[in-house]
């Protein structure tokens, strides 16, 4: 297998925002297709930014340190910001991942998508969020 | 600086060539490099080092000499025995039994037979890994060419009841082959007391050099070669001999000839000291494998909650060396075929380890991954969302 960047090893062994957020604006959980793993993300929004992130995760290197990037980049932005956050752009921010890797980056922003719709859910709001396209198709090829 | 304890739990990937074997090796690549094709001085030196070899690792199993077939990895042996044996045969009939968690140098060769026309049963096993020899009984029809039982496997260690089967091919007249990789150098393995008519081992397996394999073939028993185009090997795979490395797997056939009961004796208390280590500091951890019938440097175990591939990570960071049988590790991102087979629940499987010890593994070692798994479990679980659904469950 490929080796894993040192910003990912580095975000592996010391993950940010690990926990759960009480009384969180939106929680989404979300499983991954292809191996099985469960990755859950709370964020707190106050007037429209997320002020806080935090996420538990059931996964391999990858999936926690893409979570903890991903919880990582929404700190701060607005809700409308956070939801154009893409699992390439995780990937990125992490100094790239393992090609075979690449869906537990999907599960970190399917996990933010699906907080973000609980949270217009929460709201009363119609939500916005279109879940990202299944593409552990890609791995099965093998 | 700082020295970081190395313990290599890996012993079941490969093993690392014992001094002894290295040392037999070393001529063979320079003063001694002759081919044992030729006729001269150079070659018939060579030739007799091959033949010294072939005697000393037919000895390890209680085979003849003339009934091994050098290789140059398990995987070529298994591939050998399968296409080898059921194309050599196919005129008595087009049906293989083999079992589910065979390695894939058995699996794969099945599907290829298949596509060329032979049928294919995998029979299952029961939740220690056992084959039931009742299920081979009621496998075997009158098409039926040959029957292909792991003798340990290499995942949960769980020891396969060759014998038994061995005699219910013996008098239905079907071809066996065992897959004795795995076991080879940590138990005993008699080619007669198994009844078996060809076995495949691996020397890096066994304090061997890499690329040194063999296949014993029953005298009298026909098989097709897979490697075609030299005399090699009574005609049975051609290609000039890796002459240092059949060597090297003779030396390390001596060695295990000579210490197959130190070794058991050694690896088992060992392993049995770092189970008890972990399962009590661990919760929620199922231990793979039959719990007697089991290679005695196996440690296979499930942790709930925790994904695999995690805690080998840590564990390497404290320079902990092992497997995971999880999906995330696998190129295929699917949980290992043998546990999924067992009936391992998939997300437990996603959790699982395993641990293989060594000659070199110590009490020390054993108390160092007493102390570092444990709070690498509790970390991760206490990062897993499956963990805190369990804990509010309660
Ligand atoms: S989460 Fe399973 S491979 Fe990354």
């Amino acid at each position: 297998m490929e080796q894993y960047s040192s910003k990912v090893m580095e975000h592996f062994a010391h993950p940010h925002n690990v926990g759960e957020i009480e009384n969180a604006d939106g929680v989404g959980t979300v499983g991954n297709p292809v191996c099985g793993d469960v990755m859950r993300l709370y964020i707190k929004v106050d007037k429209n930014i997320i002020t806080d992130a935090k996420f538990k995760t059931f996964g391999c290197g990858a999936a926690i340190a893409t979570s903890s990037m991903v919880t990582d980049l929404v700190k701060g932005k607005s809700v409308d910001e956070a939801l154009k956050i893409s699992n390439a752009a995780v990937a990125e921010a992490l100094g790239g991942l393992p090609r075979v890797k690449m869906h537990c980056s999907v599960l970190a922003e399917e996990a933010l998508k699906s907080a973000l719709d609980d949270y217009y859910k929460k709201q009363g709001k119609p939500s916005p969020v279109k879940m990202p396209a299944e593409t552990g198709h890609e791995h099965e090829m093998e | 600086m700082l020295t970081v304890r190395k313990v290599y739990l890996d012993h079941a990937a490969t093993t690392p060539a014992h001094p002894k074997v290295v040392e037999a090796m070393m001529p063979y690549f320079t003063g001694k490099f002759g081919n044992p094709s030729n006729l001269h001085d150079m070659g018939r030196e060579a030739k007799n080092a091959v033949e010294e070899a072939r005697a000393k690792t037919s000895a390890l199993i209680n085979a003849k000499p003339e009934e091994i077939f050098f290789t140059s990895s398990g995987a070529e042996s298994n591939n050998f025995a399968l296409k080898g044996l059921a194309q050599a045969n196919n005129q008595k009939g087009k049906h293989i039994i083999v079992s589910q968690i065979e390695h894939f140098s058995i699996l794969h060769p099945a599907k290829t037979l298949e596509k060329a026309g032979f049928t294919v049963t995998y029979v299952p096993t029961d939740r220690t890994g056992l084959v039931d020899p009742g299920d081979i009984a009621r496998a075997i029809t009158k098409d039926t060419v040959m029957v292909s039982i792991m003798h340990a496997n290499n995942e949960i260690g769980t020891i396969e009841p060759i014998e038994e089967i061995a005699k219910i091919t013996k008098e239905k007249g079907v071809l066996f082959h065992t897959d004795a990789v795995a076991s080879v150098g940590w138990i005993p393995v008699d080619v007669k007391a198994l009844g078996v008519d060809a076995l495949s081992l691996s020397g890096h397996q066994f304090y061997g050099p890499k690329g040194a394999a063999a296949l014993f073939v029953r005298k009298g028993v026909r098989i097709k070669p897979l490697i075609e185009g030299g005399i090699q090997e009574d005609g049975r795979r051609a290609g000039t001999e890796n002459v240092p490395a059949l060597v090297g797997l003779g030396k390390a056939a001596e060695l295990a000839a000579a210490e197959v009961s130190h070794r058991m004796s050694y690896t088992a208390q060992l392993r049995d000291r770092l189970q008890k280590g972990l399962t009590e500091r661990i919760e929620h951890v199922v231990i793979n494998g039959h719990p007697t019938r089991r290679l005695p440097n196996n440690l296979n175990l499930s942790m709930w909650y925790v994904e695999g591939e995690s805690m080998l990570l840590f564990l390497n960071m404290e320079g902990v060396y092992v497997s995971s049988g999880s999906a995330c590790t696998s190129r295929t991102l699917k949980a290992s075929h043998v546990l999924t087979c067992i009936g391992t629940d998939a997300a437990v499987a996603n959790g699982t380890l395993l641990m293989t010890l060594g000659t070199g593994s110590t009490a020390e070692d054993m108390d160092y991954v007493i102390e570092k798994l444990p709070p690498i479990v509790q970390r991760l679980r206490e990062m897993s969302p499956l963990y805190e659904d369990m804990l509010k469950k309660k």
